[in-house]
This record gives C-alpha cells, structure tokens and sequence, in this order.
C-alpha cells in the first residue's frame, strides 16, 4: 500500500459538487502529475464536511488547512505553493465571519467546527466513501465484528436500549424498544429497513450520512438484522440523490466481496443481504406504512397502526425500520458502550443531533451538537448569526410538521420533549432561519402549501382540511382576511391533528399552530389593519420613493412596467396602479430613497 | 471472503496509510523539510521523498512529514525540521536521501537526535534553534 506525504481531500457532497468539485479533483490531478507530485499527493474525493456555505472546500493534510470556495482557476496555485513549495495560500483560507483574518487555520479551529460533536457523521469528510478500506480504518466493521462473536442478539438489543438512542427521523421513539419488539415477534422472516426518504424542504442530513459514509448504514443494518433475527433488509433512499444512491451501491458491492454482507457474515453463520428501493419523491412516502407499501410495489399510502410494522411491516413479516441518522449511531454505541453514547446529550434525549442550517444565515451547512445544545448556539456561534445585520425572527424546526420557534425561547435546549413544550419538534433535523423580512403568516402558508400537494388523500381532515386551511391562509395574505379566520384556522388545526390517519396530517397543521401562537398579532395586522409588519405580502405592502431620492433614474431604467416616472435629478415617483411589486427598484436604489411601506 | 483477522490486517493497513488525516495530533511527530525555491533547487525533494519512503517503511502511522517556506537560511538547504512531543524542535542542514534516512532511525525511532547533522554543529557549534 502506497504512502503519500499528504492528502489534498475533494468534498463530493451534493451541494460542492454541484459548484464544480468534480473539476477541482481532474484539475489536481493534472497538475500534480505535471509536477511529478503525483506519488507524493494523494486526491480523495469524500464526502459532505458540513460548511457547505463555503463550497467547493478543499483540506490539505497533514496540515489540516481548510480551503473554501475553491475555483478551478485556484487549483493551479494550490497545487505549485501548497503542495510544492509548503506555502499556504492564504486567500484562500476559510475565515470565522467578523473574525479578523487568520491564517493556517486547521478544522478544529474553526468557530463552524469548534461547538460540533460529530459522531453521526464522524466519518462524513474524512474518509473516501467509495472505499470500503478507509471505512474499515476508522472502526468499520468492527462493531459488527464484536456484536456477531463477543454478543448475543439481546447483549445488542440491551446495549442499544441503555443508549437511550431515540429515532432521529423526528418522533423520537427509542430506537432499543423498538427492537425488542421486532426481536419478539416470533416469523421464518423478518426484515431490515432504512428510511432514507428525507422529504422536509430544506433537510439534507441523511443525504450527507448516506454520501458521505455509506458503510455505516449497511454496517448499522447488519447488526440490527442479527439483534431481531432478519436476513434481509431494504434502504428506501429518494432517487433525486443520485450521488447517495451510487455510493450505496457502490457500498453493497464491496461489503460483498469482502463477505460482510450476504452469507456466512465472517464466517459466524450469519447471514445477511441488503436492496435499495428508489422513491419517487413522495412526501408521504416517508411515514413508515406508506414506505413499506411502496417498496412492495403498491401505491405509497399510510395505513393504521396497529399492527405495528414490528409485528406485520414489510411483505406482512415483523419488521424493523430506522431513519438513516439513527443507524449511523449504532455502530459507535456498539463498539464504544451505552454509557459512553449517554456522556453526550440530556438525560431523556441521549447523544446528538444533526442539523441542516438554512435560510437567513450565515453559515448554510450541516452540522452535529450534543443533544441540549441551546439554539442559540447552533444559530449564532456556528451558524454565525444573520447576515447583513439584520435581525432574528425565528427559526422553523421539524420541516412542515415543526413549529417556529421565537427569538425570545432561543435559550431553550435542543431536545425531543423541550421543542415539543414549545410547540414545534425535533423533526428529522432541518432548521430554517427567519429575519425580520419573513412574514410568518407567509411562512406558515408556505409550509401548508407544501402539506396539501404532498398529502396523499387517503384520509379526509387531511385531505380536505388542509386545503380550507390553505385557502384562509391564501386569503390573508392577500389582504382579504375575515375577523373569526383565526378561530376557524384553530378549529380547523386541531381537528385535523386528531383525526389524520398518519403523521403527515396529524403535525401538517403545527405551523400554523406555533405561528399563531408566537406571532398571533402578525395574523391580526394582516386580517384588521390589511397590512404586513414585515412588508412581505405584495398584496399588502407598497415601494415608495422618499425625498433621499436624487434623480439618478436607475429605478426607472430597472422597472419593468415602466411604473416609475421622474426627471433626471429630482425626485421620482412610482404609480402604484401599475407597480407589480418586484423589487427591481428597491434593488436599483443607491440612495435608500426607495422603502418598503 | 474475508475473515476477521483478514479485515484487522486491512483496518492497520489502512489506518496507517490515512492517519494523518486525524484532527488529534497530540502523539504526533512531524519532521517538516523546508521547501521554497533554495531548498527545491538544493534538493529538498529527494530529502522529503526519504523521509516519506524511510516513514512508511517503518510503518510508523504516528508521524507526517510536511512542507514549509524558506527561514532564510538558503545557503544551509536542504534543512529540516524534526518535532518530537514535548521535547524542543530539532533542525537539521545540509540534508541528503541518506541522512534522512539516518534521521528517522535514530531521532524519529529512537529519540536521539544526530547531533552532527544539526545546524548548531553546522554553526560551529553556537547554539540557536
């Protein structure tokens, strides 16, 4: 095996290699091989390191600096002062925001880096996902190796029972009960399954877990599939991630050839074998009934539980399904004990969580805090606060389930039940920041917006409730609300929470809920005094021009409509009949004459 | 099919060859050969291909070898210097492939520096560091 001096390590997550890392890996290895570098430098292409925001990141090891925003046009000096001469190419260095600029800085410094504990995604970024051996150097396997020889099936079901690892796909159901249910239900057959459906708008942790360290779930699968007495098992991955379902099975290829899956597991007479089922990209399919019948082939559609699917799942044999993000702890907890998996987290929700920031901040990325970690932590000392200066709002956790958490609960722990107090919920993990400019109402009627196009239509309130929802919603914003809409709105939620056959309709209302809880005066604004205090709503708010204006015409010259008039150096003026509120004015503006009102 | 002894043998393989990826580095030893230009043209690079080679022979997944500019003492090139945890860094001038080999037997393996390869000897023996 060939050693290198160091390592120039590629990300090849989605969201880098959708801003050109695959050009970044050709392009050094032209050069190093011009340079004769090539058996010195090594080029590893791994997956996601979490600060997508900084996109395409390029490390350099053994030094451990983090290059982010990496052109192809970079490459050339990266390559001939980096890798040639050892001179960091300082430009190029990430840089904490509004800190002052530093230079060499390795991962661990960095403030996105210093508040994280990776242990989902441990391996995300590190490793080659294309290759089984460098899984394997890191522990791969290994948990698997000591559950098949040191362990019986109920050492494991105990172990991962006394974690207090809970379902990280956003219910929080702990994850050891849920095997022992599936161990006890007696079959010739039992199944496997991972839900790597992830739907919320905005969530992309599994897909990261699933890129970036694929062995990990197979690995995962394995041992559950030895704990609860199951030869077979089924990843539903979503087929928009592409890059995540051919490093699966990629994955599943190698894991064969090296005999950890299929028969005779190392030779200890276990056998196990995994598929993938693409999804097609229904939301629902991500309710664990409708996910079963759709890799049975039927049409994705919930049914009522009971029969739980550990007693009558997949093919109506005892079933186990786990979100991805679940599994990705197993193997850790197996291989480094309950009571080390209990030293991170709370009391009642153990271990971590993976987060995918997005919206109104600084640092857009994934990243993994200790369970109990305040949001504000997440959102100001990682996510490095809002950008522009402007202020918080709110931050939307739990997808179109969740809730909206206000500025003033920020210091609330992350955890299942305390999110839960607050009237959203963990969810599987997306969280989206909110400014000043959102206006919560649209914001809840975008995520209602979303519930009605994915309900599946199986069950009334859902169905039909979610759209009355949706309509009042539609009304107030456009500035046509009733007094008594609100009422309506809450009756309306809470009779679809209760009587939705699956989870999709009973939390679908949850936004509206935990808007109107927090920011019920934005919803009377809009519906009494026709107006929008973020000045979102188009229908409701106006561009005017101030007496800053100095008669510049860039605002004429941008419209659209031609609804701005005015002679060069005096004041403008819009006509608001024609005015289509699109903000190309605003935008043109160098003089702030131009407001929102 | 591999058998579990078969997969700790890839497990070691691997480890060592990835290691220097690990973000603890405390154990760490790192021998750092300088490589501006003076130190390139000098023949740094075959000095840092022997440390490389001489490392991996030896399987020794604890220590990386790294690049750094020109300290300005062009005319003492190839130079190299060796950290060893807690102990003060160790420069050595005047470097070539057997040296360095010489180097990591002694200094990196065995933790005693060759002190006549050393820039205070080079310097007629005033000290500096």
């Amino acid at each position: 095996m060939e050693i290198f001096r160091s390592h120039v390590l590629v990300c090849g997550g989605t969201g880098c290699t959708s801003s050109g890392s695959v050009k970044l890996v050709d392009r050094l290895n032209d050069q190093l091989g011009e340079l004769g570098l090539d058996k010195e430098v090594k080029v590893i292409k791994t997956g996601c390191f979490g600060l997508c925001e900084a996109g395409p990141v390029v490390i350099v090891y053994p030094e451990g600096t983090f290059y982010s925003h990496v052109q192809t046009e970079d490459v050339d000096e990266i390559v001939s002062e980096h890798l040639l001469k050892g001179r960091v190419v300082r430009r190029l260095v990430y840089q904490d925001k509004g800190d002052h600029p530093s230079v060499g800085k390795s991962l661990s410094d960095i403030e996105f880096y210093k508040h994280q504990t990776r242990v989902a995604l441990r391996n995300c970024g590190v490793i080659d996902p294309e290759n089984i051996d460098e899984y394997i150097a890191f522990d791969g396997y290994r948990a698997l190796t000591k559950a098949l020889t040191e362990m019986t099936p109920q050492d494991v079901i105990d172990e991962v029972s006394r974690s207090g690892l809970r379902g990280r796909g956003g219910g929080g159901f702990p994850t050891g009960t849920k095997w022992k249910f599936a161990a006890a239900s007696k079959d010739d057959k039992k199944y496997v399954v991972c839900n790597a459906d992830e739907g919320d708008p905005g969530a992309f942790m599994d897909r990261s877990v699933l890129e970036g360290d694929p062995h990990a779930i197979l690995e995962a699968m394995a041992i559950c599939g030895y704990a609860i007495g199951a030869d077979e098992g089924y990843i539903y991955v979503r087929a928009e991630y592409p890059i995540a379902v051919k490093r699966l099975n990629l994955a599943i290829e190698q894991a064969h050839e090296y005999g950890l899956l299929g028969q005779n597991i190392l030779g200890t007479g276990f056998n196990f074998d995994l598929h993938i089922r693409l999804g097609a990209g229904a939301f629902v399919c991500g309710e664990e009934t409708a996910l079963m019948a759709s890799i049975e082939g039927h049409r994705g559609e919930p049914r009522p539980r009971p029969p739980f699917p550990a007693v009558k799942g997949l093919f109506g044999k005892p079933t186990n399904i786990n979100n991805v993000e679940t599994y990705a702890n197993v193997a850790q907890i197996i291989l480094r004990g309950a009571d080390w998996f209990r030293t991170m987290g709370t009391e009642r929700s153990a271990g971590t969580k993976v987060f995918a920031l997005g919206g109104k901040i600084n640092n857009t990325g994934l990243v993994e805090v200790p369970m109990g970690t305040p949001l504000r932590t997440v959102i100001y000392d990682i996510g490095g606060g809002i950008p522009h200066g402007r202020r918080f709002k709110a931050v939307q956790t739990g997808g179109p389930s969740g809730g909206c958490i206000p500025a003033r609960l920020l210091d609330v722990p992350i955890e299942y039940d305390s999110l839960i107090e607050i009237g959203s919920m963990m969810g599987s993990g997306g969280m989206i920041v909110m400014d000043e400019d959102n206006c919560m109402v649209d914001i809840a009627r975008f995520f209602l917006d979303f519930t009605v196009d994915e309900s599946c239509g199986k069950c009334t309130p859902c169905r039909i409730g979610t759209r009355r929802m949706l309509e009042i919603l539609n009304r107030i914003v456009e500035g046509k609300g009733e007094e008594g809409d609100i009422e309506k709105l809450e009756r309306l939620a809470t009779t679809i929470a209760k009587t939705s056959l699956c989870g999709l309709g009973q939390t679908a209302p949850n936004p509206v809920l935990s808007t109107l809880r927090y920011f019920r005066d934005e919803y009377e604004a809009h519906i009494r005094d026709k107006r929008c205090p973020a000045h979102h709503c188009r229908s409701l708010m106006q561009y005017q021009i101030i007496d800053k204006c100095r008669g510049c015409t860039a605002c004429a010259r941008v419209c659209p409509v031609h609804a701005v008039s005015g002679e060069v150096r005096k004041p403008h003026a819009i006509d608001q009949d024609k005015c289509i509120k699109c903000g190309a004015c605003y935008d043109a503006c160098r003089f702030d004459a131009i407001i929102k009102a | 099919m591999k058998s579990i002894a078969e997969l700790e043998e890839i497990r070691k393989r691997t480890l060592q060859r990835i290691n220097l990826r690990r973000e603890d580095k405390e154990s760490e030893v790192r021998v750092v050969v300088g490589m501006a230009t003076c130190g390139i043209a000098a023949g740094a690079r075959p000095v840092m291909m022997a440390f490389v080679d001489e490392i991996g022979r030896r399987h020794l997944s604890q220590v990386t070898v790294s690049q750094t500019g020109c300290i300005g003492m062009c005319r003492l090139e190839p130079m190299a210097d060796v950290f060893l945890p807690g102990e003060e860094k160790v420069t050595y001038v005047n470097l070539d492939a057997d040296k360095a080999r010489r180097i990591v037997a002694e200094h990196v393996v065995n933790g005693r520096p060759v002190t006549e390869y050393t820039i205070g000897n080079a310097e007629n023996n005033k000290q500096q560091a």
